[in-house]
């Protein structure tokens, strides 16, 4: 017997429909109240959750009390074990970041949650990359790669991986917006970290493309990096998972949200900071590797702020190496690639086009805009 | 019984025949044919045939199925009747590949003509004059139709005449000392061998992404040219059915740089006998004659890629070419220059002789007309799946409006509605007695898409019937989600799991792997 845990953010989405742009934050969410909005997460969750129910006697839910879980569960038709205790009608981030550990604790298969971007924080921050989770899409905010196109895929997807019909998983991006910029009208997106979710590429968003070689061609990519590294030249290896392949292909530790560094193919440092860095490369040639957001586009300036105006040009705008699978590529398009520097000066040194290096002797001439 | 008569659907059905596997049918000692043992004499003047082989004779009996001959008849039929296919089935969903009808009168001669069937391809030349003529003529009309000087038809396929050009693209750069070009380009559009074929040449490979017209932008063409650049290979309309007017001036630029530029041209339906290879500045191009000349194409093969070069590039084309010195027909290998080899023999003859029984029964007229109406085939049908709910048509304006041949639809809105995507609106295709259709080439620009083809061989009812089918899906999808689930409820087999094909642990390729993962013995 498979065991599911559920998780449900019961405010997601109330900020949007009142025109809030999300609900994040008490303040907000008491402001959607007074504005009328209704909470709505939990009906989305019943409608994926019933897709679940068909193989309900294979199943084993483990849930959250009340608003969090066990009323969409029962009514979904399943008997949940429910764990854990909450303030009904006051439930916060805590409360999911709780609730998440503990589904860790019991060793769920599987994490399914109910939310938008900010709850998708909420679980990475609690479990990171430990369990397999997929998200119901409930909330305003909806950028992170985690979550199904719509309740009912969510429930199919799950559906699908707890039967054994799919097996392998993928890392998909956390992905949120800054709440109070996205209200003044700016959106400035962040890359918060990667969630494990069940690789069935038709049920979860904002994935363009229908490759199903992604994997080979991220292996192409970094054989064709490590091919054509120079001697006495540091390799800064920004952060992302098509990144991580090469430090993968050289057998070197790395870290995924954070920037390595490389020189003959032995690693020089895990994780450094903007000063270690720029220190490193004085004097000495260098080149940076990045690669995009997919969906969104960003190859500097999220996620990656190390690599800084001064880092950048003491290496030189020739010495970055762009790489990302075609898929990526495909789900950006016909977007630019973005550049966010901080320098708007160097921004704009930086726009054109470029080679984004996508297989073995094989690149897209991919325009990079500010 | 016919067709309901509004809806002109059929009640369709498709037979199942839960056959076994050909290997399960084995019984230890059943035979088909039992060929004669040798007379007395033959044996002496030849010996026993076997102890010629020496250590090549196997140790072992293959292990092939013993089944006899009406079983082995009975078993195929029955395979035959659970696949749709081309001559069942409206044939248009395959778009990118121009299923058009190949008439029975070529499919008869080339099957069953002695004067065809029975050249051995290593009989004299001055003995097939008739099949050479054949091909001479052929070239001809092709030389005609692309504007190009000479054409060989040595290549078994499409990717196989673009992997040839790129070999002759590096051939002519080397004749000429040039040896730094290592470079070509392509558009993300054209079709995918347009990149595959030139890395395996050993070519760097450069793609160009479309921009928001659905065109490669050309100051990013401009931008990827440099000496380094060997060639271009481009398809014009690309996948999306979209013209790309401005082709020239890609040329222009590539010729600028002293790069040979070649033109995918597997699918000539939008243009054959109305615009040319040539006047739009290319060196070289290919033609499928199995999709745009009506030779079947199916089941991958026989098939052939006509490679066709200006009188500069000659020297470096597969040998041998078929020549004519004012009385006969003969095959020339004398090219030193040349690509070399690269198909046994004349190549796959028998779609030469269909493309020119096809050409001959068209005449210059009818090729054209075959253009014409394959794109007002296609018009039509566009004017009335933009209507079907759930359908985007990416591109939608601007000169983009205009489609040739084919178009690259999304059912992205389908499945924001529904959750159903292109794959599940596949799955139930079948169940309408249409073959299921083609999505797209990887990776997918146009999201959730499909591209049907309706050539110049399908009448208005046919395309009626096909748009139609398309029509109640989409209802389906929105009102009644549980027939989508289930489908396809008329075939054979139902709902094949996509992952599931590409698991390798589940999959059996071989009796051997089959036996394994069923535990048999």
């Amino acid at each position: 017997m498979k065991k599911v845990g559920v998780i449900i953010n019961p405010i997601a989405g109330m900020g949007g429909r009142v025109g809030l742009k999300g609900s994040d934050g008490l303040e907000t969410l008491q402001k959607a109240r007074e504005l009328g909005a209704k909470p709505e997460a939990s009906q989305r969750s019943i409608e994926a959750l019933k897709v679940l129910a068909e193989i309900k006697d294979e199943l084993e839910i483990i849930t959250y009390p009340q608003e969090m879980g066990e009323e969409a569960v029962r009514k979904a038709g399943f008997e949940p074990t429910v764990i854990g205790s909450i303030k009904s009608g006051f439930t916060s981030a805590e409360d999911t970041i709780q609730a998440a550990r503990e589904m860790l604790k019991r060793d769920v298969d599987l994490l399914l949650f109910a939310g938008g971007d900010g709850t998708a924080r909420n679980i990475y921050t609690a479990i990171g990359t430990s369990i397999p989770v997929l998200g119901i899409p409930a909330g305003v905010k909806i950028h992170s790669a985690v979550y199904a196109v719509n309740p009912r895929s969510a429930g199919e997807a799950a559906k699908l991986y707890l039967q054994d019909k799919v097996v392998n998983i993928r890392e998909a991006e956390v992905m949120d917006i800054d709440e109070e910029a996205f209200r003044e009208g700016r959106v400035s997106a962040t890359l918060y970290g990667y969630l494990k979710v069940p690789e069935l590429k038709r049920f979860v968003q904002s994935v363009k493309s229908g490759t199903r070689s992604e994997k080979a061609e991220i292996l192409a990519i970094a054989e064709q990096v490590v091919a054509s590294m120079e001697d006495n030249v540091y390799y800064v290896i920004g952060p992302g998972t098509t990144t991580r392949s090469i430090m993968e292909r050289l057998e070197l530790p790395n870290t995924l949200l954070g920037v390595d560094i490389v020189l003959n193919k032995q690693l020089v440092a895990n994780d450094v900071t903007e000063e270690t860095l720029y220190q490193k490369l004085q004097g000495q040639k260098g080149k940076i590797v990045l690669t995009a957001i997919g969906g969104q586009g960003h190859i500097l300036g999220r996620g990656n702020q190390q690599i800084s105006p001064r880092v950048i040009r003491a290496v030189g705008k020739e010495n970055i190496i762009v790489i990302a699978s075609k898929d990526k590529l495909a789900s950006i398009q016909p977007m630019p690639l973005l550049v966010d520097t901080g320098d708007p000066e160097l921004d704009q040194e930086l726009s054109g086009y470029i080679r984004v290096i996508t297989g073995w002797q094989d690149s897209v001439i991919y325009r990079v805009s500010s | 019984m016919t067709r309901d008569r509004y809806s002109r659907f059929r009640k369709f059905h498709q037979a199942k025949w839960d056959e076994e596997l050909i290997f399960e049918l084995s019984v230890p000692g059943e035979r088909g044919v039992l060929p004669p043992l040798a007379e007395p004499e033959i044996e002496n003047e030849v010996g026993d045939g076997v102890s010629v082989l020496g250590n090549l004779k196997r140790k072992k009996a293959p292990a092939l199925p013993e089944v006899n001959q009406m079983r082995v008849n009975r078993h195929y039929l029955r395979l035959s009747q659970e696949t749709l296919g081309t001559d069942v089935t409206i044939d248009i969903s395959q778009g990118t590949c121009t299923m058009k009808y190949s008439p029975k009168v070529q499919e008869h001669l080339v099957a069953r003509d002695p004067n065809l069937i029975c050249v051995h391809p290593l009989q004299d030349p001055n003995t097939m004059q008739g099949l050479l003529y054949i091909y001479y003529q052929v070239e001809k009309f092709l030389r005609e139709i692309s504007g190009l000087d000479y054409f060989s038809f040595q290549p078994g396929g499409g990717a196989h005449a673009v992997y040839s050009n790129a070999s002759i693209i590096r051939a002519y750069h080397q004749s000429r000392g040039d040896t730094k070009r290592d470079e070509m380009i392509t558009t993300m559009f054209s079709h995918p061998c347009d990149a595959a074929t030139p890395n395996t040449a050993g070519f760097k490979v450069i793609t160009l992404m479309p921009d928001e017209n659905g065109f490669p932008p050309l100051d990013a063409f401009k931008a990827a040219l440099s000496e380094r650049t060997a060639g271009i290979m481009i398809t014009n309309p690309e996948d999306t059915g979209i013209y790309n007017p401005r082709i020239k001036e890609y040329v222009d630029a590539a010729h600028a740089v002293g790069a040979l530029c070649s033109y995918d041209q597997a699918n000539a339906n939008a243009f054959l006998g109305i615009a040319r290879a040539k006047e739009a500045g290319f060196d070289m191009c290919h033609f499928n004659l199995h999709k745009t000349f009506s030779a079947p194409h199916g089941c991958m093969g026989p098939a052939l890629g006509a490679q066709g070069v200006k009188k500069e590039l000659k020297k470096f084309l597969p040998v041998p070419r078929v020549e004519f010195d004012g009385s006969r027909y003969y095959l020339d290998y004398n090219a030193p220059e040349s690509i070399g080899k690269v198909k046994q023999f004349l190549g796959n003859s028998a779609i030469v002789v269909r493309t020119y029984m096809w050409i001959m029964q068209l005449g210059n007229e009818g090729l054209k007309e075959a253009a014409k109406i394959s794109v007002l085939n296609n018009n039509y049908m566009m004017k009335k799946i933009k209507e079907i709910p759930g359908v985007v048509m990416y591109y939608d304006f601007g000169i983009g409006k205009n489609r040739l041949e084919q178009v690259r639809w999304s059912w992205e809105k389908l499945k924001e509605d529904t959750g159903f995507g292109t794959d599940d609106v596949n799955q139930r295709i079948s169940d309408f007695g249409i073959q299921h259709y083609w999505t797209s080439h990887h990776p997918w620009i146009v999201p959730e898409p499909f591209t049907p083809e309706p050539c110049e061989s399908y009448n208005k009812d046919d395309l009626d019937e096909w748009i139609g089918a398309l029509q109640e899906i989409s209802r389906e999808c929105y009102e009644e989600p549980e027939t989508i689930k289930g489908a396809p409820h008329s075939g054979p087999v139902h709902r094949v799991k996509h992952p599931a094909i590409n698991e390798e642990q589940l999959i059996a390729v071989t009796w051997r792997q089959y036996k394994k993962r069923k535990n048999i013995e």
